[in-house]
This record gives C-alpha cells, sequence and structure tokens, in this order.
C-alpha cells in the first residue's frame, strides 16, 4: 500500500531533500512508524515523547487536519496523500 | 510586485506594505497573520490566513488555509518568504512565544504593530533557534524611518 507524503522545506533535511516520499501503513501511526525507518530523525520530528502528534505539527489526509479525524490513529487507504506543516504561530 | 531580497533587508512594495497593515487594522483588537511567497525574493502572492486562535495575544494560523496556501506555494515553485502577524497593543518586536514557535527559520518574520494606531509600523526579523537578528525593511527601494534606540521589547 503506498501512500504519498508531502514533505515541507523544514523536514527536507530528514528527506535527502526529496519534496514528496513513499510509506506504507494502515494508519498514520504505521506510516510514521515506516518514514522513521527510511527517513532519520523524521519520526521524531513529528511525534512527542507520548506517541501522539507533536501539538505544533499539523498533519493532513487529503487536506483534512487529523486533528479532526482520529488523530494519529486516523486510518490511510492506498493512494491517499499525507501533507506535513509545523505549525505557524505565535504571540 | 517586484521587490528583491537582498542581504539583511527585506523589501516590500507599498502596496504590499500598506495590505498587510489594512489586514491587520481588519480585525483589531485581534491579531491577524499571513503568508508571503515569491521566487528569489521577489513577491509573487500574499495570503492572508485566518487566525484559528482569533485572540489579541496569539495566532495559530488556520491550518486548511495554510494547507492550501503552502500546497500554490509548493505547486508554483514559490518559496515561503515571510510569515506575518500583528501586535495590536506592543511594539513590531518577537515575543517569547513568537521566538519559540519559530519553526521557519527560512523565512522572514513580519510583524505589524498597531501599538500606536495612527502610526502602525513594521519590522522584520530573521528567527533561528531562538536567535533573533532584525532586518531592515526597504519599502519601494527605500529604508523604512528608522526605530527609536532602545524600543526593542513587546510582550504578547
Amino acid at each position: 500500500m503506498a501512500i504519498e507524503v508531502r514533505v515541507p522545506t523544514v523536514l527536507r533535511k530528514h528527506t535527502a531533500g526529496e519534496r514528496r516520499v513513499s510509506g506504507d501503513g494502515d494508519h498514520l501511526r504505521e506510516l510514521i512508524n515506516d518514514l522513521g525507518h527510511r527517513h532519520n530523525g523524521l519520526k521524531t520530528a513529528l511525534v512527542a515523547d507520548d506517541g501522539n502528534l507533536h501539538r505544533f505539527i499539523n498533519v493532513y489526509v487529503n487536506d483534512e487536519d487529523v486533528r479532526f479525524m482520529k488523530g494519529i490513529d486516523t486510518p490511510l487507504s492506498d493512494g491517499d496523500v499525507v501533507s506535513i506543516l509545523p505549525a505557524v504561530a505565535g504571540g | 510586485m517586484t521587490p528583491v531580497q537582498s542581504g539583511r533587508e527585506f523589501h516590500l512594495d507599498r502596496s504590499t506594505h500598506d495590505d498587510l497593515i489594512t489586514h491587520a487594522r481588519s480585525d483589531a483588537p485581534y491579531e491577524v497573520c499571513g503568508l508571503l511567497a515569491g521566487v528569489d525574493g521577489r513577491l509573487m502572492a500574499h495570503y492572508r490566513i485566518p487566525n484559528a486562535a482569533r485572540s489579541m495575544t496569539f495566532y495559530n494560523m488556520d491550518p486548511k488555509a495554510m494547507l492550501a496556501a503552502m500546497n500554490e506555494m509548493d505547486d508554483n515553485e514559490w518559496d515561503l518568504l515571510g510569515i506575518y502577524h500583528s501586535h495590536t497593543h506592543t511594539e513590531a518586536y518577537p515575543s517569547n512565544t513568537d521566538i519559540e514557535l519559530a519553526f521557519y527559520a527560512d523565512a522572514v518574520y513580519v510583524i505589524v504593530s498597531l501599538q500606536d494606531p495612527q502610526a502602525p509600523h513594521i519590522r522584520a526579523f530573521d528567527i533561528v533557534d531562538g536567535a533573533v537578528r532584525e532586518r531592515t525593511v526597504v519599502i519601494d527601494g527605500e529604508r523604512s524611518a528608522p526605530f527609536p534606540a532602545g524600543a526593542p521589547a513587546g510582550n504578547t
């Protein structure tokens, strides 16, 4: 099962500069584990110590924010596109 | 839009400069935010992004609107040149929260201050690994008025 992942500029240091990578997983957590094996450092950039997504990382499946789905347990299907963006926030 | 970025300056054309101030005023006293995109420092697009926090002291770009803008930049092979937000009651200087949450080291952080409603102003900064370095804002090729010495802090 192939999931396309759009990688933002700030995380391309983990993907040898690639803008798009692919991975496998029945849900987001599996995909991130798979990406972590393929791209060193990517998993820790996305997942906090408690196993959930970092608070200031936005992850989208087919342009939908996973916070409004099942977060890191959001199911994935072949052909889905996952986008990652660090939040833009401040005071 | 035809400005070119160079060195430690941040170039804006007058119309974008004025648009940023208009945007900042449009939802005062709440903070507004947005993105500036371009190629080789030339500004190509200005995105107003809703502030999901709709707060006087915090902004958090609406995730879906931000994704749409970022995808358009990516599709056009534009770079993210600037990230802007407003400070409605304080100086145009990065707050501790701004520094802590500055995840986009390649972008210039632009702050529009409405502290003096009659004299809004814009300052620009590189924020990399917690270090803040100011850039000179250049509008249509002219350096904006220098800041009074000792006017940095802002704590929203």
